[in-house]
């Protein structure tokens, strides 16, 4: 009986290590596609289901389809709620020099602003900053870390 | 600061115009140091005494020679010998040498000299003999306050240096930098400046705000650099003397990657508005300012040529990060940087003829240099990651910061300032109190 127990729970264990370490290589390979950050963990909420940050690749400004989506349900948000400004922060990872990484990081922070512009959102209504890579959200030294740190945060300005 | 408001004064003493015999070649690595004795200079008991009172230092003529000997040492280009094989005695020394002693413990060279306190001034004395020749080569005197001791000790050096190599010294300068603390998602910046060997250190700002990128105008003690104050990052102007400080220009977006032309009277840097970045001048005397560059790529980190006719500076034009020089005007652009990788940072050595740099290639950062033209491509060191590369002003040597890898946690991460010489040796860690990042070399303080 004690026998068949520990066997039990030798076996039980050892499932649920399977199954963490399942998820575990799960949850990386999910999390980026490409370099583009897609998980949810440094992710927060303007309002119910209104992400407040989009996610870049390496050297890059483009948008991609998650982010527009993102943008777009932004500027939905917005236009409900016209009497919000925001600031569009922009940052970079820290595999750059510091001053193209402050002009990447505008140029990114400026591919949101025209996207919310497209969805009927005024200039006047958003302002833009930079931070390069001076406020990482990871301060680890590796790629998931720094596909989290390449992103535009939508801030609400009042 | 302070300090330099005390002139310097300067004698010649009976110099010989004796030829040197000793020469030292700073062109390649020096895998030989020259071998020289810094005798310990001699005080007399009552200047001693005096200058105990007012320095609290036991023997300041025993300061300034192991100021003199650390930065003989860490030019890499000298072997100062160890004290305790010295026979002669460091005033009778400095009267006479007995050449025989001091060749006996392989000396080439011998620094000797003298302190006295006199109408509450330092007057220091020094001389510096060829041994093997049996021969004065220099002699000087300073007078100045004894509070200056330090900076006797790095001109003593600059003009050893300048006697042996040909070549100007970088010993009297100072380098401003930013100093960090705090975790990586809270960075806390403040300006800092130290003497060149890292003594000295003041900070200038409080940390209340991010400061970054601070230079050094090359004809005086002004300082340019980025300042996140009220959350709006513009280029600001400091004078460290009296710690007053104005916003440069009436940009409408963020201002950035200051530099000082080579006469100091003209701000170059870029301006970012609407996602594009370029490069613009702004006089100091007229507040005149001017665009240099327009295209829809990111063009920053603009620096002049010494003689102020081009501009160095890196753009993602080609779809990378990229150098190119152009003309003053902004005409006559063209890509420089051909190897494999991004380049960035581009700096104009003093000299005129090379430019330092960052490369980024296959996950390493590496300090660089290259002919103005781009060809002759050497790069001095690799590393995780490292970057801005600042000239000392002999163009002998560069000085740039360096981070190390943190794990998931961000434990393990670090930022230093490591100078190299320009022929790839000598790499050496500045010592800064705090972690540090963004150096800039000053000029010579004194000539």
């Amino acid at each position: 009986m004690i026998l068949t127990k520990i066997f039990k729970n030798a076996f039980l264990i050892m499932l649920a290590s399977l199954i963490l370490s399942a998820c575990a290589t799960k949850k990386v390979t999910n999390q980026m596609q490409g370099d583009v950050y897609t998980g949810k963990d440094t992710v927060e909420y303007l309002a119910s289901g209104v992400a407040d940050r989009v996610f870049f690749a390496t050297n890059e400004s483009v948008l991609t389809t998650a982010s527009r989506e993102t943008l777009r349900k932004q500027a939905a948000w917005l236009r409900k709620n016209s009497k919000i400004n925001i600031v569009l922060e922009g940052h970079a990872d820290e595999r750059g020099t510091r001053e193209y990484n402050l002009a990447l990081g505008e140029r990114r922070a400026n591919s949101a602003k025209d996207y919310l512009m497209t969805y009927g959102i005024s200039a006047n209504r958003i302002s833009v900053i930079s931070y390069g890579k001076e406020r990482p959200v990871d301060s680890g030294s590796n790629p998931l870390a720094w596909s989290k740190n390449r992103r535009s945060v939508t801030v609400k300005a009042n | 600061m302070r300090y330099l408001k005390y002139i310097l004064i300067i004698f010649l003493l009976n110099q010989s115009n004796v030829n040197a015999l000793i020469e030292v070649d700073i062109t390649r690595g020096n895998l030989n140091p020259l071998p020289i004795a810094v005798s310990s200079l001699s005080i007399e008991k009552t200047s001693n005494e005096e200058l105990q009172k007012i320095l609290k230092k036991k023997n300041i003529g025993a300061e300034i020679s192991k100021v003199v000997e650390n930065n003989l040492l860490t030019s890499g280009l000298f072997n100062p010998l160890n004290k305790d094989a010295f026979l002669q005695k460091p005033d009778i020394a400095h009267l006479k040498p007995r050449f025989e002693d001091w060749s006996l413990i392989k000396a080439q060279a011998l620094i000797t000299g003298k302190v006295i306190y006199e109408n509450e001034k330092l007057r220091v004395e020094f001389r510096l003999w060829d041994v093997l020749a049996g021969k004065e080569m220099m002699a000087l005197a300073f007078t100045t306050v004894p509070t200056n001791w330090r900076r006797v000790g790095h001109i003593i050096t600059d003009k050893v240096y300048e006697r042996l190599t040909g070549e100007k010294g970088y010993f009297d300068t100072r380098i401003i930098y930013v100093s960090e603390k705090g975790p990586k998602t809270k960075r806390i910046k403040k300006l800092a400046i130290m003497d060149q060997d890292g003594f000295n250190i003041k900070y200038l700002t409080l940390g209340n705000e991010l400061v970054l990128t601070p230079r050094f105008n090359p004809t005086n003690q002004m300082v340019t650099y980025l300042s996140y104050f009220r959350n709006l990052p513009r280029v600001y102007l400091l004078d460290i003397e009296t710690g007053i400080q104005e916003v440069v220009g009436d940009f409408p977006g963020m201002t950035f990657a200051p530099r000082f032309s080579p006469n100091g009277k003209k701000i170059i840097m870029s301006f970012a508005m609407d996602g594009n970045s370029d490069i613009y001048t702004m006089d100091l005397e007229n507040r005149v300012v001017e665009r240099i560059t327009n295209h829809p790529s990111i063009d920053t980190s603009p620096s002049y040529s010494p003689d102020g006719k081009y501009i160095c500076f890196n753009s993602d034009r080609s779809g990378y990060q990229q150098i190119y020089v152009m003309k003053s005007d902004g005409t006559k652009v063209k890509r420089i940087s051909f190897g494999k990788g991004l380049y960035g940072t581009p700096v104009w050595s003093p000299r005129g003829d090379l430019i330092a740099f960052t490369k980024l290639h296959k996950g390493k950062f590496y300090i660089g240099v290259m002919r103005t033209d781009g060809s002759g491509e050497r790069l001095l060191t690799e590393n995780f990651y490292q970057e801005a590369p600042s000239w000392s002003p002999n163009g002998r040597v560069l000085i740039f910061y360096r981070e190390t890898k943190s794990d998931s946690e961000g434990k393990g991460f670090s930022a230093k300032l490591w100078s190299i010489d320009l022929t790839g040796y000598n790499e050496r860690l500045v010592d800064t109190e705090t972690d540090a990042s963004d150096p800039s070399w000053s000029s010579l303080l004194s000539n």
